[in-house]
C-alpha cells in the first residue's frame, strides 16, 4: 500500500508545538496519527531525529500501544466492542459476519481503502450490547443478520457524500 | 472573572448564583452520557431547545445537558423538574408533547414513563424506578443533576467548599487524619487505604511530587469511571486539589483513555475553568498553595491501568511495570514521590471533607468503608450504573436493582472486577460485596464491572474469553505472565475445540497457581482468577468438555451442532436464504435439513427463524 508523501514541514510544527521534548513523544504520536490516521516511517524517523530519541525507542512505542497504526487505514473504521457484555451477547459472531462480508481479517483495511475492521475492548456502552461503532456513530443490538444492513447504510452515505 | 480567594467569597459566589435560580422553574434534564448519546439524545436536545424557542419559551423553562443518569437501558433518559418527572426512550418527536403537556401544564406523558416489570405498574418519578430505589448514591449522586460544562452548576450544589475547608481550615495532616478515619479505600480495586498512601507520599523525602488520577478505565465491562468523568469533572479535581494539598505535590496529572473522548473534554474544560476561578493556578484561596493538572491520553494498553505502567506511559515510554518493592508514593513519575489514585476515589474527598470522616465511615461494613460502584451488565435486564453502600448482598444488586436476568432465563455466574476477577456462583448470591468477600470467593472488587451471565453462557469459553484478553494485554516483561498466559490460552482452546484430555485439567490449575506467584504485576497476578474460580465452581462444566466433548450451553462451536425441529418447522426459508454456506436445503413449505458438513454454525439460521425451530445440541 502506498504511504504518503513525506510532508516534513507538517510534522516539524507538531513537534515544535512540544517544543522537541522527548518526554512529549506519546502527545506528539497521537497527533501525527491524527493528521494522517496510521504513523508513517518517514515521519518516526523524523521524530526520532528531531526528539534524539533513538528509533527504537521511537518504534516501541509506537508498536506498543493499540491507538497507534503502522499502516494506513481505511476511510470508515469499523469498531466491533468484545468488551465482556458485548461478548456475552454475542458479538464475536457480528465480528466473523463482518470479516466474511468485507473479506478481511480483523485489524486488516479492505484494498481499496474504504473500511478497516477493528475489534476493541469495551466502548463502554454495555447497555447497547453487542455495539458495533462505525466512525463516530453507534449501532446498537447488533446481529450477524444486521451486519449487512450496516455496510449498505455506510456505503450509501459514501456515495451521496 | 475574578479568582475565588476566600471561602466569603465562594459562599457570596453560590448564594448569587442560588438567589438567581429558581428552584421550581421547570427545567428538562437530558442525559447526553455516552450510552444515552449513542441512542440519540443529541438529537432529543436539538429539539427541546428547538421546540421552546418555537414556543416562545425560553423565560419560562431551562434546558440542561447532564452526564449520565446511570439508567443505560432505557435511554434516552429525560427528567423534568421540579417534580423529577422520569421519561425513558425519548425520541425527537416526543418533545412537542412534552413541552406542551408536562412542561406547561403539569401533566404526564403517559406512553413515555417506565413500567416496573414486577408490578407492571408505571413509575411517574426517577426516584421510583426500583432501578435507583435501592442505591446509595454518593459519588454519582450529582451525575445526572448538574451539566458537567458549567462551573456554576458545580459551584451551586456546594462544589468546592471542601476545598476551601480543607485549605482554609485545615492543616495538611490534618486532612490526611480526617482521610485516613474515614477508611476510604481505593476504588480503582486495590482498596489501598487512601489515607496511609497520602501520608506515605507526603513522608517521602522530595521537593518536588506528583499527583496523578487514573482514569485508563482499560476493563471490558466496567464504564463506571467514564460516566464519573463525563458527568462530574469537577468533583475529580476538587479531590485531586484536596489530596495535592495535603501530600505537597504542585502538579498533577490525570491519565484518561483515549477511547472517552466525551470524558476528555468535559476533564478539560473544567480544568479551564478551575483555573479561570483561581481552584487551580497559584495561591489557591490565598494560601501560597500552588497546583496545576494536565490531562495525558491512554494509549490504548491496558496494563496502563497498573501504577507502574502508568507511570512509564505518562513519561513517554512503553506502558511497562517494575518490580513493586519500589514504592511509587517514593519513586514514581521522574523518579519523584507521585501519589496515584483512581477518579472515583479522588471525587469521594470531597464528600468526606465535607461530612467528616464519621459520617464516612457508617457505611459500609467494618473493613470496607463508603459505597461500592458497579456496572451491571450481561444477561441483566436494567444494564446500568450502580452504587450501593459496602456489603450489599449481590442477590440485591443483580435482582432487586438489575431487575433480574434477561428473558427470564436462569442465572449461572455473576463475573466481578474485569479480567483480574473470578466468577461467582449462585449459591453464593447471599455474599454483601465488599474488597474481603469477594477476594475470599476468589473474585475482587477490580474497577467494578459486574457481569451477570445465565445458563446460555458457557463458563469455560468465559475463561478462553478472559485469557485471550490478557494474552494480548499482556506487556511480555516478564515470563509468568507473558508465557504462562498464553500456554493456559492453549489448553483451554483446546478443551472449547473437543481437544482437551482430562489430565490437562491438573495442569491448567499447577500452570494457574505458578503465573498468580510468580508475575511482576498485578496484571499477572490476578490474570488466573478466572480460570481458578471457574475451575473452582464450574467443574462439570470443564469434565463435559473433556470427557463428554459436550458444550452444555451450546457455546463452543466445535462441540455444537445445529439442527431443525421436525414439528415447528413449516418450511418458511427463512433461514435458507441467510445461510451463507449454502448448508440448508427444503423445499417451500416441506421441512429443511441442515448439511452438518457445511454448516459453520454461525447461528444465523437460529436468529432468523421465527418459529424457534431451530436448536442447538
Amino acid at each position: 500500500m502506498a504511504e504518503s508523501a513525506p510532508e516534513y514541514s507538517k510534522v516539524d510544527k507538531i513537534i515544535e508545538s512540544y517544543s522537541c521534548e522527548g518526554s512529549a513523544l506519546i502527545a506528539i504520536l497521537q497527533e501525527i496519527e491524527n493528521l494522517y490516521g496510521y504513523l508513517p516511517a518517514w515521519a518516526l524517523r523524523r521524530v526520532s531525529e528531531k526528539l534524539n530519541v533513538p528509533m527504537i525507542q521511537v518504534y516501541g512505542v509506537a508498536s506498543f500501544y493499540d491507538a497507534f497504526h503502522l499502516t494506513p487505514r481505511g476511510k470508515h473504521l469499523i469498531r466491533v466492542c468484545l468488551g465482556t457484555a458485548c461478548y456475552l451477547r454475542g458479538s464475536a459472531r457480528v465480528l466473523e459476519a463482518l470479516e466474511e462480508e468485507l473479506g478481511i481479517k480483523n485489524g486488516e483495511t479492505t484494498p481499496d481503502l474504504m473500511f478497516s475492521l477493528q475489534s476493541v475492548h469495551c466502548v463502554g456502552a454495555c447497555a447497547l450490547a453487542p455495539v458495533t461503532v462505525v466512525g463516530e456513530r453507534y449501532f446498537d443490538k447488533m446481529t450477524p443478520t444486521k451486519v449487512r444492513n450496516v455496510l449498505r447504510r455506510v456505503q450509501s452515505k459514501n456515495e451521496k457524500d | 472573572m475574578k479568582k475565588i480567594r476566600t471561602s466569603q467569597e465562594l459562599k457570596a459566589l453560590r448564594n448569587s448564583l442560588l438567589q438567581r435560580r429558581d428552584p421550581n422553574k421547570p427545567c428538562v434534564r437530558v442525559c447526553l452520557g455516552t450510552g444515552c448519546r449513542a441512542r440519540g439524545s443529541a438529537d432529543v436536545v436539538e429539539a427541546f431547545t428547538n421546540e421552546i424557542k418555537k414556543q416562545d419559551l425560553e423565560i419560562q423553562v431551562d434546558c440542561k445537558q447532564t452526564g449520565c443518569h446511570g439508567f443505560c437501558e432505557r435511554g434516552p433518559v429525560v427528567v423534568i423538574r421540579p417534580k423529577e418527572i422520569f421519561y425513558q426512550r425519548v425520541k425527537p418527536h416526543d418533545v412537542p408533547e412534552i413541552v406542551s403537556k408536562t412542561l406547561l401544564n403539569g401533566e404526564v406523558v403517559d406512553s413515555l414513563l417506565y413500567t416496573d416489570p414486577a408490578s407492571g405498574q408505571k413509575v411517574l418519578y426517577e426516584y421510583e424506578v426500583p432501578f435507583y430505589k435501592k442505591q446509595a448514591r454518593l459519588v454519582l449522586a450529582n451525575n445526572g443533576r448538574i451539566d458537567p460544562t458549567n462551573i456554576f452548576d458545580y459551584i451551586a450544589i456546594g462544589g468546592y467548599q471542601a476545598l476551601a475547608k480543607a485549605i482554609t481550615t485545615m492543616s495538611c495532616e490534618e486532612v490526611i487524619d480526617t482521610v485516613e478515619k474515614s477508611g476510604l479505600r481505593g476504588l480503582g480495586g486495590g482498596g489501598f487505604p487512601t489515607g496511609r498512601k497520602w501520608r506515605l507520599c507526603r513522608k517521602a523525602p522530595g521537593d518536588v511530587k506528583f499527583v496523578i488520577g487514573n482514569g485508563d478505565e482499560g476493563d471490558p465491562g466496567a464504564f463506571s469511571d467514564r460516566s464519573l468523568m463525563e458527568a462530574n469533572p469537577h468533583s475529580i479535581l476538587e479531590g485531586m486539589i484536596i489530596g495535592a494539598y495535603a501530600i505537597g505535590a504542585n502538579q498533577g496529572y490525570l491519565y484518561v483513555r483515549a477511547e472517552y473522548p466525551l470524558a476528555l473534554k468535559h476533564l478539560q474544560i473544567a480544568i479551564d475553568q478551575a483555573r479561570e476561578y483561581g481552584f487551580l493556578g497559584n495561591n489557591i484561596f490565598n494560601s501560597g498553595f500552588n497546583l496545576d493538572i494536565k490531562i495525558n491520553r491512554g494509549g490504548g494498553a491496558f496494563v496502563c491501568g497498573e501504577s507502574s505502567a502508568l507511570v512509564a506511559s505518562i513519561e513517554s515510554k512503553m506502558g511497562e511495570p517494575r518490580a513493586k518493592y519500589i514504592h511509587t508514593v517514593e519513586r514514581g513519575l521522574w523518579n519523584k514521590p507521585t501519589n496515584i489514585n483512581n477518579v472515583k476515589t479522588w471525587a469521594s474527598v470531597p464528600l468526606i471533607i465535607n461530612n467528616g470522616a464519621d459520617w464516612y465511615a457508617k457505611i459500609g461494613t467494618e473493613k470496607s468503608k463508603g459505597t461500592a460502584i458497579f456496572s451491571l451488565v450481561g444477561k441483566v435486564n436494567n444494564t446500568g450504573l450502580v452504587e450501593v453502600p459496602m456489603g450489599t448482598p449481590l442477590k440485591d444488586i443483580i435482582y432487586d436493582i438489575g431487575g433480574g436476568i434477561l428473558e427470564g432465563k436462569k442465572f449461572k455466574a455473576v463475573q466481578t472486577g474485569g479480567p483480574s476477577g473470578g466468577c461467582i456462583p449462585e449459591e453464593l448470591l447471599d455474599l454483601p460485596v465488599d474488597f474481603e468477600r469477594l477476594t475470599e470467593a476468589g473474585s475482587m472488587m477490580g474497577s467494578g464491572g459486574m457481569i451477570v451471565m445465565d445458563e446460555d453462557t458457557c463458563m469455560v469459553d468465559v475463561a478462553r474469553y478472559f485469557l485471550d484478553f490478557l494474552q494480548y494485554e499482556s506487556c511480555g516483561k516478564c515470563v509468568p505472565c507473558r508465557e504462562g498466559i498464553k500456554r493456559m490460552l492453549e489448553i483451554i482452546t483446546d478443551i472449547t475445540a473437543g481437544r482437551g484430555k482430562e489430565e490437562v485439567l491438573e495442569i491448567l490449575q499447577e500452570l494457574a497457581e505458578m503465573v498468580k506467584d510468580f508475575s511482576l504485576c498485578g496484571l499477572g497476578q490476578t490474570a488466573p482468577n478466572t480460570v481458578l474460580s471457574t475451575l473452582r465452581y464450574f467443574r462439570d462444566e470443564y469434565n463435559a468438555h473433556v470427557r463428554d466433548k459436550k458444550c452444555p450451553a451450546g457455546i463452543c462451536k466445535d462441540l455444537i451442532e445445529y439442527f431443525i425441529l421436525e414439528d415447528k418447522c413449516i418450511g418458511c426459508g427463512a433461514c435458507l436464504k441467510l445461510c451463507s454456506q449454502k448448508a440448508i436445503q427444503g423445499d417451500p413449505n416441506k421441512l429443511h435439513i441442515i448439511d452438518h458438513a457445511k454448516c459453520i454454525r454461525c447461528g444465523i439460521c437460529r436468529d432468523a427463524c421465527p418459529y424457534e425451530a431451530i436448536m442447538v445440541k
